[in-house]
């Protein structure tokens, strides 16, 4: 008896300590498949970064683009300039592995933005509900139900209906159609966490109302938040394309990989298949990406799963 | 009972109030209504002349009033392309969009059930590992670009299906359907399936998490030990149950389906209300854009109001008085 007594006492000197990011990052190895999608994430990010590095030309500048380069197979060489086409050319003579390169700058970056955005918004007004109670709960969370009482892609056209294009506004109905999603989440777990006893705790010590929100409960609500913020950035990814390729997304002066697909498709079935073939699989590629962390990260913040 | 339908009624009612506020100030408040709704080419008195006669010199409330009165009296305005009242132009082409959204949710139901009940019944098997996986992939792509590898591989390549339009259509109760003629029948499957793909990712999750949920519990054991077949234990004893949720998820989705129909439709050129928003957007022709809006709204409201009564009477538990969600 006397040996269990005193082993609570040491045993914390005794174990060895695992800091919980390692231990994190040990049960996300586990998946091999989420472990490669991240690579291929990684990947994505970093080329999308240094596009202009990367990529033979400059698919937006108009010197460097040579008609006669048009309508290439992958694989052919360039007349004037001399590299090779390893994903053929579109109408104008543009580069396609350039222009993926470029277009998954803004496809990735309209995802972020939006995503980021819409996660601070959303939460912000989730854990005021949950906090705030009462009418202001109710006001909040009715208008959340009749946002996703809506589908996403209904509203982003909605909203661009009204606004017309351009990146600017795609963000915005993005986040419209994204904020809804985070402040149904926040509420939940802010909920849950409050009726905890180290937020009574930090209650009782008198802090002041900021910090117990900022510091306790906020950090606390953040596992499931991050879950959905990384399955958003492929949805926003995945409804720009969809929205882009409509012709109500981005601008064509900033193609996407939704709006190259969408530049392409009308050469699909004149037998130039590269055109929209491979931004497809560049889109396909990044979401799928996405959505192996997402889940490997769902399994890995979820406390049921925490033993 | 009867007060908690009108309670949900006027809830609905409300709803609608909101987004016709929202669309006009949509509309008129965001977009100039003026640069809008008179040809560029108009000079300044004619401009004058048609904002005192479409009442935009008006003050803002009084517009709304006479939209919504307008709007009650089936008044949406005139389109700038077809020269034909708005509503008009959209309810020639609702039943093609409908044809198409109820035969992608029978195809999803028709995949996603017997798939999600294999599934379910043997977790560990291969196939059901491929199946789950492949129901990931459902989720994962946008569904223009499927339609796109539809066309490419049964349109193009392999030359089997039309890559477009209605095909032949059979005249009933005076409108046009594709699905009486063989040719409409050909024109209709790959756009059904390219819009059922997601439903039937969701269909076959939800039935094989219901199998997996109900195949443990005492009543399957108690048939089990009464002696029963495999087969009935299964159809009529778990499906029963399970198709509970399916249903439901059948009964809500099927807005979004017919939301969805805007990707399907301007791939495979189908003309329906989808494929003339897009069109209708593209050139603004605003008239349309509204009342296609509104007609959604109207449509989503009340797929919401129905299954929300339908849950009453399937299920007692449920009531509607209002203090289960706040």
């Amino acid at each position: 008896m006397t040996d269990t007594f005193s082993n609570p006492i040491e045993s914390p000197v005794t174990a060895p300590t695992v800091s919980p990011i390692r231990k994190l990052v040990r049960q996300f190895s586990r998946s091999k498949l989420a472990l490669a999608g991240l690579a291929v994430l990684v990947a994505i990010c970093l080329a999308a970064i240094f596009a202009p590095l990367l990529s033979p030309q400059d698919p937006y500048d108009l010197m460097q683009l040579d008609i006669m380069d048009g309508q290439q197979a992958p694989g052919s060489t360039s007349l004037g300039h001399g590299f090779t086409f390893l994903l053929g050319t579109d109408d104008q003579g543009r580069d396609m592995f350039s222009a993926i390169l470029y277009g998954l700058r803004i496809s990735l970056g309209v995802g972020l933005t939006s995503a980021i955005a819409a996660a601070l918004i959303g939460a912000t007004l989730g854990m005021i509900a949950a906090h705030a109670g009462g009418r202001t709960e109710a006001v909040i969370m009715r208008i959340v139900d009749l946002q996703l009482s809506f589908p996403a892609i209904l509203v982003a056209l909605m909203i661009l209906a009204f606004l017309g294009k351009g990146i600017l506004n795609v963000v915005l109905a993005l986040v419209l159609v994204e904020w809804a999603t985070f402040a149904r989440a926040a509420r939940g777990s802010a909920l849950v966490e409050s009726q905890k006893e180290y937020i009574e705790a930090a209650v009782c010590m008198g802090l002041p109302l900021r910090r117990i929100l900022l510091r306790h409960l906020l950090p606390n609500c953040l596992p499931p938040l991050i879950v959905i913020a990384t399955i958003q950035v492929a949805r926003a990814i995945s409804l720009e394309a969809t929205l882009s390729f409509l012709g109500v997304g981005v601008p064509i002066t900033e193609p996407s990989l939704g709006l190259l697909i969408s530049n392409g498709y009308q050469y699909m079935l004149a037998g130039y298949y590269w055109m929209s073939l491979f931004p497809g699989i560049a889109l396909l590629i990044t979401i799928v990406a996405i959505n192996l962390v997402g889940d490997q990260l769902r399994d890995v913040l979820n406390p049921r799963n925490r033993s | 009972m009867l007060a908690s339908l009108l309670h949900r009624v006027f809830q609905a009612a409300l709803i609608l109030v909101a987004m016709t506020v929202i669309v006009f100030i949509g509309v008129n408040v965001i977009g100039n209504p003026v640069d809008i709704l008179i040809s560029p080419q108009a000079d300044q008195a004619e401009r004058a002349r048609i904002i005192a006669e479409l009442g935009l010199d008006q003050p803002l409330w009084r517009q709304y009033l006479a939209f919504v009165s307008n709007a009650l009296q089936g008044d949406l305005g005139t389109s700038y392309i077809f020269n034909q009242p708005a509503l008009e132009v959209i309810l020639q082409r609702l039943p093609a969009t409908l044809e198409l959204a109820v035969f992608a949710m029978l195809i999803a139901i028709l995949l996603g059930i017997p798939l999600g009940l294999y599934a379910g019944l043997r977790p560990e098997s291969p196939i059901s590992r491929t199946i789950m996986a492949g129901s990931i992939l459902g989720f994962s792509l946008p569904t223009f670009w499927v339609g796109m590898l539809l066309i490419m591989v049964f349109a193009v390549q392999l030359g089997w299906l039309p890559n477009g339009g209605r095909g032949e259509t059979v005249t009933v109760l005076g409108t046009q359907w594709s699905f009486l003629t063989v040719n409409g029948l050909t024109h209709l499957f790959l756009p059904a399936l390219n819009l059922a793909l997601f439903k039937t990712s969701l269909i076959l999750r939800l039935t094989r998490a219901g199998v997996r949920e109900v195949m443990p519990q005492n009543y399957i054991r108690l048939a089990r030990a009464k002696g029963l077949s495999n087969r009935r234990i299964i159809f009529v004893h778990a499906l029963k149950n399970v198709l509970i949720p399916v249903v439901t998820v059948v009964g809500l989705e099927f807005g979004s389906v017919i939301a969805f129909s805007v990707v399907t439709e301007t791939i495979f050129a189908w003309p329906g209300m989808g494929k003339l928003i897009i069109d209708s957007i593209n050139v603004l022709d605003r008239p349309i854009i509204v009342a296609y809006l509104m007609i959604i709204v109207v449509l989503f409201v009340v797929i919401n109001l129905v299954v929300d009564v339908a849950y009453t009477l399937l299920d007692p538990r449920v009531r509607l008085d209002g203090t289960k969600g706040a």
